[in-house]
């Protein structure tokens, strides 16, 4: 049993946090992609659009109902075959694509029950001093929705960084992929793995607290 | 000029009520009474469009709509006509004093956000809540909310407000401060339609007293007449078991 080797770790930190860029990169992206996509399919369910809803519908149960890993392969090796303008896709790009449909589909739940859980008197309101529907959502609706959304949708980021891992299995080289491989030549498998771990935990724990000084922000109005 | 020509509203078979007729001159002030679930409310909800009436004609200054087959355009055009006062307040939890009564202003009116300001501090001045500017209504009392709510349909400039039972989810201790701002509406001959159970109230603002029942108007008149004379057996007997607890004077 060998002693963990402290100076192998210190000198990979510098060549892992280089591929920490990429990973959030490909979150933040994914992230912003799924809060557009995640809140039209939440509008869409709450106003039960003729035809769309029933489409919203049936893309939140595939993309929830089946392996985010499942869903890359399709994307990346699986579809290609079928359309193939989709061949020069990188991994990258179907990392991104898949993070966003797969993380929409459970974030469209959450901000639908924000906006559901939103007080009806106030829609009354809105309406009632001439107000049009999209006014009510803009203006209305969906400030005080993302306050009550923020603390999942935060949580989903998390967990989205941590999926970015899996962009690994599409031979991209991000932070899991460059351990993967400094871990091969080194075969200091637990100190490369540990490492990677500890800067994902390390991420995450800032995303926290940032976090929580969101949610006292977003509170403020509603402090008494 | 407000009027309502057989107004008639029905929740699936059940008819809340048929053919209503009621006719406001611009600052007349009417106090709806009646005992509950006799359609006050849904009759007043009806002319803001919050719900929709099933049959009649609606008419809110130069506008007049048939209700069968009035466009969102014209809904819209009635509801910027008509302003409403909630029971519960119903301020935007989101936006400050200033901003929930400006909100109607800046979106609705298309005035720039400084103008809209100017305005809505006057408003919260005459409504005495000029130091409240920018709290939001989870710091505010329900005397308060309610207040805002008041302020906030001021700034509609509408021909009507429609007030449904503003006071009735108070604490007693803000009802005054309720009824006195609306005292000094009816002063200024601000039009309104007040659904309420307030008595003294009614006796004191009312220019007319409807009052309903069954989904029906039983009787109308002066305050006077209405609560001294009351033609109808229906509303004698309704005012002898309010007017037992609380006595008008």
């Amino acid at each position: 049993m060998h002693v963990l080797d402290l100076d192998y770790m210190l000198g990979l930190l510098p060549i892992l946090l280089g591929y920490l860029p990429l990973t959030l990169e490909m979150a933040g992206a994914g992230m912003l992609a799924a809060l557009v996509l995640a809140s039209l399919l939440a509008v869409v369910r709450v106003q039960r659009t003729p035809g769309l809803n029933a489409l919203a519908m049936l893309f939140i149960s595939f993309f929830r109902g089946t392996p985010l890993l499942v869903q890359l392969f399709l994307f990346y090796y699986g579809l290609p075959q079928i359309l193939t303008f989709l061949v020069a896709i990188n991994g990258i790009t179907a990392t991104i694509l898949g993070l966003t449909l797969h993380f929409s589909a459970y974030m469209a739940e959450s901000i639908r029950a924000a906006i559901v859980g939103v007080d009806r008197s106030q829609t009354e309101a809105a309406l009632s001093i001439g107000m049009t529907q999209g006014q009510l959502m803009r203006r209305i609706i969906l400030p005080q929705a993302t306050r009550v959304a923020t603390p999942t949708l935060m949580n989903y980021f998390i967990d989205m960084i941590k999926s970015t891992s899996l962009a690994f299995t599409l031979g991209v080289t991000e932070l899991m992929g460059a351990t993967q491989k400094e871990a091969a030549s080194s075969f200091l498998y637990f100190e490369a793995f540990l490492l990677a771990a500890i800067i994902y935990w390390i991420v995450v724990e800032i995303l926290s607290w940032l976090q929580r000084r969101l949610e006292k922000r977003l509170n403020r109005a509603y402090q008494r | 000029m407000i009027a309502l020509h057989g107004i008639t509203k029905r929740f699936g078979t059940h008819s809340v009520f048929e053919d209503i007729d009621l006719t406001l001159e611009q600052g007349e002030i009417i106090v709806v009474i009646g005992p509950s679930g006799t359609g006050k409310s849904t009759l007043l909800r009806c002319i803001n469009y919050l719900e929709t009436p099933d049959a009649g004609r609606l008419t809110v200054g130069d506008l007049s709509l048939d209700v069968t087959r009035a466009s969102r355009r014209e809904i819209l055009a009635l509801r910027r006509r008509t302003a409403f006062v909630f029971q519960n307040y119903a301020l935007f939890a989101n936006k400050s004093a200033l901003d929930n009564i400006c909100e109607g202003m800046i979106v609705v009116d298309g005035l720039s956000k400084a103008e809209a300001h100017v305005r809505g501090r006057e408003i919260l001045e005459r409504i005495g809540l000029a130091d409240k500017a920018n709290a939001y209504p989870a710091s505010l009392s329900g005397g308060q909310q309610q207040r805002v709510g008041i302020g906030r349909a001021m700034a509609a400039k509408a021909d009507v407000i429609l007030f449904d039972e503003p006071t009735s989810a108070l604490d007693p201790e803000w009802v005054d401060e309720v009824l006195s701002l609306m005292k000094q509406l009816a002063l200024e001959r601000q039009t309104m339609i007040v659904v309420s159970h307030e008595m003294q109230f009614a006796r004191e603002v009312a220019d007319r007293v409807v009052f309903m029942d069954e989904g029906r108007i039983i009787e109308q008149g002066p305050p006077d007449e209405l609560f001294t004379n009351p033609r109808d057996e229906r509303t004698q007997r309704f005012l002898r078991k309010v007017l037992a607890n609380n006595p008008v004077v």
